[in-house]
């Protein structure tokens, strides 16, 4: 761009030192922690700083800690210093699972969490065969299930009707996201297949639907949803606000989910709809035998990965009054029975472990698959 | 092109009946669909009308007008209550902005380090980065808002017994006060001067380029930068006899006077944004990094590249390219995910406006299609001038 350049250098450069000579555990520590100066710093550093945060954590939770009471004084009364206040948690345990359930029809609740798992644990495991048949009883028998028993309406079998309103905590988490990875999924491929479809109307309004729902937060869907939606809807239907939550919800993530499926099918070679043409079949089989099932499989990870964006965010149903998990622990701190400083620290440690360990396994889940899934190369 | 043979045997392709014509299944595909919708559009008016109407709500934007009425705990221009809901749309969005604003530079710098430590060859540096991405990945980010808002910031003491940095800075339950910058007469020539720095330094990065072209000497322009930068303007603020001073908080009673107190809504929200975007930026960075091919690397330093340099002019630039997209997408969702201050009563659009406004006029279409709209915008605006760009970046390839 300058020019031709003038400068060229004439003497070589001075060699550098051989390779270090060492081996096993030694060798690991001069490459990976003491390689130098400021490598050596580094690692004092870092341990000194892991040392500072896990301690005080091990002791605050485990050392420190209350491990029963039956109120504040528990917590605050002993001399020394303060720990973690786990009476606090056992006393709200009920609240955290269940909100405001009744207590005699809470085996209903604890029976649906029983049957997702027995359903979803064969779905997961690549071994375990006759997946079409679990996926149809997971994704669409399940819910229907899930909905008679925890909504219930039928007091001559001993099932008597629950409001949503005494919904709560992790019920609710978990609700909303299993509905929320249920609706979206399938508005999401819909809509992936509008924004790759030759026809223009059906194009530009998936481009026009996906752009919108990515474009606003989700807390102004959940007002629109909440606050919005009845208007728009005749005067009659009485719409559940849990139901307002999850149409708010499933919209949002679609569209999100669409972007995911749209890259799988991005993916899929262009031989692969021709030779299907070739062989006479018409769009939806050529997208549900063809393209879909390996559009999909390429996407799982990213699927995954929506799915546990969706479980982060259904935290923010607090907003909307809705007590979810974490709803329910800011409404325990409220309670002037337990109300200390610990009371904090710990319920929030409750539910981050909850929280993590969901989402970890969920991510590590999705790791796998792709390992799982990947070309050897 | 059918056509009948003597003998009255039919040959040619098949008349295909209109209806199983593609193209025509196409459009009339796509008008059913818009009549659908047009149906649909024309219910949800019907009964928009007959709600507000059975609920004796006024409907349209004239409620912008009236006088709000409430207090603002945190506003960049002057707002008292009388002033209109137009103003406090005004306020928030400028709170949503500020907040947004600084996040994204505390994010990026935070990102752009733990990103970096997860290369490291330190294992234990590494590892301890991944650690951080991990944890913050995996709770979600209201329940970190809620954190740092009740269990950190909720337990700081009273002001009376003030956490004190230096004796200028104090941290208590109020927020954090910091000192107050005065402007005297002559402030503004140091801004001046600051811009003069900054193209001086310019003009001298294009000579050294110049010069190490023709010559292959180089000039530290990096120091001398940094030099002239900061220099100039303290020159200008030694001859004016330093105009600008600070004025230091002063406990009075029960509380602070003086300073600039910054609320712990504002505290909480901007640490739990920064370090949660933060943790993604730091795959952001990573994953720019490692799509540098290693023979890059390896050829650079084959050329007997030093390892800043390698980083500066191979690696860096190579990477920014995948970075870019990836980062002012982490810097949108920032932005979007301020509106969950609402939770903790930070002043921003959404709580003023979707929160307090709302619950106050019950001009609940109006006020959610505009707050929709502003972060729709936002959003808009910002991938069109990203795929500008990355038009503009693409590899231009055979």
């Amino acid at each position: 761009m300058t020019g031709p350049k003038a400068f060229v250098r004439q003497e070589l450069i001075s060699a550098l030192p051989p390779p270090l000579m060492a081996s096993g555990v030694v060798l690991w520590l001069r490459q990976r922690l003491f390689s130098g100066v400021f490598n050596s710093v580094l690692t004092v550093v870092s341990v000194a700083l892991l040392a500072a945060l896990l301690w005080p954590t091990i002791r605050f939770l485990l050392i420190d800690a209350v491990w029963s009471g039956s109120s504040r004084e528990a917590c605050v009364g002993q001399a020394g210093p303060v720990g973690a206040c786990w009476p606090f948690i056992t006393a709200k345990l009920t609240q955290f699972a269940y909100g405001i359930y009744p207590e005699t029809e809470q085996w209903r609740v604890d029976l649906t969490y029983l049957i997702g798992v027995a359903l979803l644990v064969p779905l997961l495991v690549p071994r375990i065969p006759y997946k079409i048949a679990n996926a149809f009883l997971f994704f669409a028998a399940y819910p229907v299930l899930a909905y008679l028993l925890l909504v219930g309406g039928y007091e001559n079998i001993g099932l008597p009707h629950v409001e949503t309103r005494l919904w709560g905590g992790l019920l609710v988490t978990l609700v909303i996201s299993f509905m929320g990875i249920i609706g979206s999924l399938p508005l999401g491929i819909l809509l992936a297949l509008g924004r790759r479809s030759d026809l223009p109307i059906v194009r530009m309004l998936s481009v026009i639907f996906i752009e919108f729902w990515r474009g606003v937060p989700l807390i102004t869907v959940l007002f629109f949803a909440t606050y919005m939606l009845p208007f728009f809807l005749p005067e009659s239907w009485k719409i559940d606000p849990l139901a307002r939550v999850l149409i708010g919800v499933t919209l949002f993530a679609g569209a999100y989910m669409a972007e995911v499926v749209r890259g799988g099918l991005a993916a899929i070679p262009r031989g692969q709809f021709e030779g299907s043409t070739a062989l006479g079949l018409g769009y939806w089989r050529t997208m549900i035998f063809v393209i879909l099932p390996q559009a999909l499989k390429h996407v799982i990870p990213g699927i995954v990965n929506s799915f546990i964006a969706l479980f982060k965010d259904t935290t923010l149903v607090l907003i909307v009054s809705i007590f979810d998990l974490l709803g329910q622990l800011r409404a325990g701190f409220a309670d002037q029975n337990w109300i200390t400083p610990a009371t904090l620290f710990t319920g929030f440690a409750f539910a981050g472990i909850i929280y993590f360990a969901i989402s970890f396994a969920m991510s590590r889940y999705a790791l796998y698959t792709e390992q799982r899934l990947a070309v050897p190369r | 092109m059918r056509r009948r043979s003597a003998d009255g045997v039919i040959s040619g392709p098949p008349r295909i009946p209109f209806y199983n014509n593609p193209r025509i299944r196409g459009v009339l595909y796509q008008l059913i669909l818009l009549a659908a919708l047009i149906w649909l559009a024309y219910e949800f008016v019907i009964n928009v009308r007959a709600n507000l109407a059975a609920q004796g709500f006024s409907s349209g934007f004239g409620f912008l007008g009236n006088t709000a009425g409430f207090g603002v705990s945190q506003s960049l221009i002057a707002y008292s209550e009388s002033d209109s809901y137009g103003r406090v749309f005004v306020v928030g969005l400028l709170n949503t902005l500020l907040v947004s604003a600084i996040g994204i530079v505390f994010a990026t710098l935070l990102g752009f380090v733990i990103g970096l430590a997860r290369l490291s060859q330190n294992w234990l540096v590494a590892r301890l980065a991944g650690g951080y991405v991990e944890v913050i990945r995996n709770l979600p980010l209201l329940f970190q808002i809620l954190f740092w808002y009740l269990a950190v910031l909720g337990t700081l003491p009273l002001p009376r017994q003030s956490f004190s940095v230096f004796g200028q800075v104090f941290l208590n339950n109020r927020g954090v006060i910091v000192p107050a910058p005065l402007f005297g007469e002559g402030a503004s020539y140091v801004g001046g001067a600051c811009l003069l720095g900054i193209l001086a330094t310019i003009a001298l990065a294009r000579w050294a380029r110049h010069r190490q072209d023709l010559t292959g000497k180089q000039f530290p322009v990096f120091v001398s930068g940094i030099g002239l930068i900061i220099g100039i303007p303290f020159l200008v603020l030694a001859t004016l006899g330093f105009p600008i001073s600070f004025e230091t908080p002063q406990l009075r009673g029960f509380n602070f006077v003086g300073g600039i107190r910054l609320i712990p809504e504002f505290i909480a929200l901007l640490i739990a944004l920064s370090t949660y975007t933060a943790a993604y930026i730091a795959e952001v960075v990573r994953a720019g990094v490692q799509s540098v091919p290693h023979g890059q690397s390896e050829a650079a330093l084959g050329l007997g590249f030093k390892r800043g340099l390698l980083l500066r002019l191979i690696v860096v630039p190579q990477a920014l390219r995948v970075m870019v997209p990836l980062l002012t997408n982490q810097y949108l969702n920032l932005t979007k995910n301020s509106t969950l201050g609402v939770a903790i009563g930070y002043p921003d659009l959404f709580g003023l406006f979707a929160g307090t406004t709302l619950n106050q006029t019950h001009q609940a279409i109006e006020v959610i299609a505009i707050t929709m709209a502003v972060y729709l915008v936002i959003s808009l605006v910002t991938s069109f001038v990203m795929n500008w760009y990355n038009m503009r970046l693409r590899l231009v390839e055979r």
